[in-house]
């Protein structure tokens, strides 16, 4: 299935930042992104993809999952990757090492895994760049709960 | 010299000795990680050799950025993009000659365990693989036989560590008795290279 770049043009001005959540955990990542694409409100959401755990439904990374669900969501804008522990983090810097792998504009944000999955979703729905999605992601790290 | 076919054998001795001590692995991996190690490494040392069965790469280069690759695809844990990082940066390093020296792997191999640290933020001393592999190029200098002797050593040395990196960082002290999983695996890979290069 292909939903296209925005009015065709790749990386054009209506083309939306991709986001990628990457767990540990099928359940986790999947509900994650149905938790952040929730709250970002029911209208035209950016494209979101879950890839957690293993291929055969078991606890890990897995760097395929994660290569298909960057594709998936690449609109030409850049995809933002949010990552929960170890081993996904080390996958998404060694696929992002790798250069051809994930595609161009693909960036590991550094933000916490639930918190920053709903900045990135809900300012990427309403339009920033890579830049203020990474941003509006990191920045959910100063939001302390005590 | 050493050429393609020499890796191809390191990496297909390396497989069977982690296939033999994946049990090992796996029960170091116990107490400190989420044991699986043994496990993973298996599964990824499997699948590095069924591609180099089934297209064996033309140069030393070729073939450990080739393995290095499929590890990080096919590990699924930390271990994965780690060893696949080691060997893709030695790989690469290497270039594409159709044979190198003993002190072009040493080098090749130092630049590997460089990124290594880096792909990882660790340093000797945090209970890692790097505990191992940091002496095992060291001793390259002298032989290959010197290099499984100093990264088994390295590995027995993680044993008093506290972890500082991983999934056994979160234990603390807790940490401490337990030799590295990680840095025991590095071990066999220079144990499976002193063993081919006799």
């Amino acid at each position: 299935m292909s939903t296209g770049t925005a009015n065709g043009t790749a990386g054009g001005a209506d083309a939306r930042v991709g986001v990628v959540l990457v767990s540990h955990s099928g359940p986790v990542a999947e509900s994650v992104a149905t938790l952040a694409v929730g709250l970002a409100g029911g209208g035209d959401t950016v494209p979101v993809a879950a890839a957690g755990g293993t291929p055969d439904g078991g606890l890990g990374t897995s760097a395929e999952l994660i290569t298909e669900a960057a594709r998936s969501v690449d609109r030409g804008a850049g995809v933002a990757v949010l990552v929960d522990l170890g081993s996904a983090v080390l996958t998404v810097k060694a696929l992002i090492a790798e250069g051809d792998e994930l595609p161009e504009g693909a960036r590991l944000v550094d933000a916490p895994f639930v918190e920053g999955a709903v900045a990135a979703v809900v300012t990427a729905s309403a339009g920033a760049d890579l830049n203020a999605v990474a941003a509006a992601a990191g920045e959910a790290y100063g939001y302390r709960k005590e | 010299m050493l050429d393609a076919a020499f890796f191809v054998r390191w990496m297909t001795a390396a497989a069977a000795v982690i296939d033999r001590e994946a049990d090992r692995l796996t029960e170091l991996d116990s107490p400190i990680g989420d044991a699986d190690h043994g496990r993973n490494m298996q599964r990824g040392f499997a699948a590095v050799v069924t591609m180099l069965e089934t297209e064996p790469p033309a140069t030393p280069g070729a073939v450990l950025t080739a393995a290095g690759r499929q590890l990080i695809s096919s590990v699924g844990g930390a271990s994965g993009p780690l060893y696949g990082t080691l060997l893709r940066r030695t790989g690469k390093t290497l270039g594409e000659a159709p044979q190198v020296s003993a002190a072009e792997l040493r080098s090749a191999l130092a630049a590997g365990v460089t990124a290594v640290g880096q792909l990882g933020g660790s340093a000797p001393g945090d209970k890692t693989m790097l505990d191992a592999l940091t002496p095992g190029v060291a001793a390259l200098a002298d032989s290959f036989d010197a290099a499984a002797v100093a990264s088994q050593e390295g590995a027995l040395a993680t044993v008093p560590m506290q972890a500082r990196k991983g999934r056994a960082s979160y234990l603390g002290e807790r940490s401490i008795g337990h030799q590295d999983p990680g840095a025991t695996s590095s071990a066999l890979l220079f144990a499976a290279l002193a063993e081919v290069a006799k």
